[in-house]
């Protein structure tokens, strides 16, 4: 028996919301005294497969099929449930994000495995099993009993800090059947913008709205971000828009983030956007209008002109 | 064509949520249920299929009584008939197991639903209906055509967006900008009292999951605000305070 974190690649490294994910299997592992495998699918050298044991994997599983090298929410499934069944798993981890999410409905179904997506604590063993979850995009939260044998915790972001510790795992090559009909769907075309920080992965955010104006001034947004390595985001008339791709967009009917760092430029603080941003660690909010509803959310703010604001708080995060 | 969409009956996106009896409780007094936002997306997609192609569109929910205001709603927007399953849909497996049995008695060429539910935030169900059906499933979808029986999808990745091709049967995850959120219209508000709504009892009881209690988040401390004048402080005080750069 053991805790099974499934663990993503993204160009070839471990994703660092899967590191989060491993600490984390290791940790449920270590108070249920068994041990912690994870499994990683596609492309990656050894070293770096390796280095899972870092953040507590005692083994890890590497399916290097190379029908495995695109990410497929179906196929994966297949390879997890096989990794499942040879380990005697009775925990499943992993981190939230649109990749896992595909993945772990389809496994949920094939195992009749109890589910809680959003977990934000380590769960509760005295009575039973009860994990946290957040509920209401962000409005509550909620306790939950995972009563079915085999349970499934897809964790949200900043759910637990990794400690590193030296060591590696074990990489084993996992070669289980494949199902054909996993690969039904043919990708024509991927548009993913490469080498930029991904925001639901990332620890700081940038985001801005409608106070902006229009999208020949994101100069000043992204130098921010630029300074800060942090990742940038919009609300949701922004990317209705056009003036930013969709998959900036934040709130209740786009992406949620908890990054330790949300700075709101120009955004008005609407209860639909505040819903998929106020896990976030610490909130900035910069707005001319000192009545802006935002600022009630926050823990710093301005009230000023983000065409004043913004340049200089670059050149201050380039001072540090 | 037949296209099935599974609609959830959820408070309003203006909510401010509360809990009663013990926080064991969704405190309903004085809260507006609406279609998920996702939800609406779907069905708005599956009518204009309709008005292109000539599609039957059946809208699915399962709850209980209290959610008929949200499937007539869907009813005058454009959807053919409805089907409730009376149940309380208190576990993402249980809604699943709900829903399949539905699409295994009238096999549907297309299954909509929300890319999630905005009480629970799952994003499950799809994936779930999927793997029980033995078809694939598509989330979340930001562009949909149908030619035939192939589907032209595009899906949202982190970072970006790909374009996929599938043949129907599939069931889909849905989101913008698949298409624009649909009013009723006053006509449509007439013709959706006589639509049929079929109740059916759930099949299966298996409750894999349950919810012990409810908790809302501690409030966040007072703002601290720095005068626009000082404004580059700020970053000390995230370098040096809130420690997060
Ligand atoms: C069902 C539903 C779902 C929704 N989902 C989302 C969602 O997921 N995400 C989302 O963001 N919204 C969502 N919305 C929309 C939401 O209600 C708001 O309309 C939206 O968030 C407003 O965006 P904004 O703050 O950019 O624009 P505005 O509300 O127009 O605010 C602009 C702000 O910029 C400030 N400003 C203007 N000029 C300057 C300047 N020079 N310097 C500094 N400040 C300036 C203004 O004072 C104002 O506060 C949803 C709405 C509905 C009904
Ligand atoms: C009183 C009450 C208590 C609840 N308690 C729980 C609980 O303890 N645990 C829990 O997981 N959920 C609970 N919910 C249920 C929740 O509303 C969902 O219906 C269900 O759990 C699936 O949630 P999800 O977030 O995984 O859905 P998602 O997977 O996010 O939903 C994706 C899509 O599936 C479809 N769908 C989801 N639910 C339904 C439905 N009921 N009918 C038709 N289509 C649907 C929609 O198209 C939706 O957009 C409760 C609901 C009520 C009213």
């Amino acid at each position: 028996m053991s805790v099974l974190i499934f663990a993503e690649l993204d160009e070839g490294k471990i994703k660092k919301s899967s590191l989060e994910a491993i600490f984390y299997g290791a940790k449920v592992a270590e108070m249920t005294g068994t041990s912690a495998t994870a499994i990683i699918a596609g492309p990656a050298d050894d070293a770096e497969l390796a280095s899972a044991g870092r953040f507590g994997a005692t083994k890890v599983l590497h399916a290097t099929d190379p029908k495995l090298t695109e990410p497929n929410g179906m196929a994966y499934a297949t390879v997890v449930a096989a990794a499942v069944q040879q380990e005697g798993s009775k925990v499943i981890v992993l981190a939230k994000s649109s990749l896992a999410d595909a993945m772990t409905a389809r496994l949920a179904g094939k195992l009749k495995a109890g589910l809680a997506a959003n977990v934000i604590e380590l769960p509760d063993l005295s009575n039973g099993f009860l994990v946290k979850t957040s509920i209401y995009t962000g409005k509550a939260f909620a306790h939950n009993e995972l009563k079915a044998d085999i349970k499934i915790l897809a964790i949200r972001k900043n759910t637990i800090t990794p400690e590193e510790k030296d060591g590696t795992a074990p990489v084993e090559t996992f070669t289980p059947a494949l199902n054909e009909a996993d690969f039904a769907i043919s990708v024509k075309n991927t548009e993913k913008s490469s080498g930029d920080i991904l925001l639901p992965e990332a620890d700081l955010v940038v985001s801005a709205g409608r106070g902006l104006k229009g999208p020949e001034n994101w100069g000043i947004v992204e130098d921010l971000a630029n300074a800060l390595q942090a990742a940038t985001a919009c609300s949701k008339p922004v990317s209705d828009l056009d003036w930013r791709p969709h998959s900036e967009h934040v709130g209740q009917t786009g992406i949620k983030v908890s990054p330790n760092l949300y700075i709101a430029c120009g955004i008005s603080g609407a209860i639909q956007h505040l819903a998929g941003v106020n896990s976030s660690k610490v909130i900035v909010v910069i707005n001319k209008d000192a009545d802006a509803p935002f600022f009630k959310s926050a823990d710093y703010g301005i009230v000023g002109d983000v065409f004043d604001i913004l340049p200089r708080l670059t050149e201050a995060v380039k001072a540090l | 064509m037949k296209i099935l969409v599974c609609v959830t009956s959820v408070p309003d996106t203006t909510t401010k949520i509360a809990f009663t009896d013990n926080n064991t409780r969704l405190n309903k007094a004085g809260v507006t249920f609406i279609t998920g936002p996702y939800d609406d997306y779907a069905l708005a997609r599956a009518v204009e299929l309709k008005e292109k192609t000539g599609a039957s569109v059946t809208v699915l929910n399962v709850g209980e009584a209290d959610t008929e205001p949200v499937i007539r709603k869907c009813l005058a927007i454009g959807a053919d008939d409805a089907i409730r399953v009376n149940a309380e849909p208190t576990d993402a497996y249980f809604v699943a197991e709900q829903i399949a049995a539905i699409a295994q008695e009238t096999s549907y060429d297309l299954i909509l639903m929300g890319r999630e539910s905005i009480d629970y935030n799952g994003g499950q169900v799809h994936g779930i209906v999927g793997e029980m059906l033995g078809i694939p499933s598509i989330s979340p979808v930001m562009l949909l055509d149908i030619e035939g029986d192939t589907a032209q999808i595009t899906r949202e990745i982190e970072g970006g967006k790909e374009s996929l091709e599938a043949k129907l049967p599939l069931v889909l995850g849905c989101q913008e900008p698949i298409a624009e959120w649909k009013i009723p219209n006053m006509r449509g508000i007439m013709t959706a009292r006589t639509k049929p709504l079929k109740v059916v009892e759930p099949t299966g009881t298996d409750k894999l999951t349950t919810v012990d209690s409810y908790e809302l988040p501690a409030p966040r401390g007072a703002v601290k605000m720095i005068p626009a004048e000082e404004a580059e402080t700020l970053i000390q005080l995230l370098h040096n305070e809130a420690k997060v750069i």
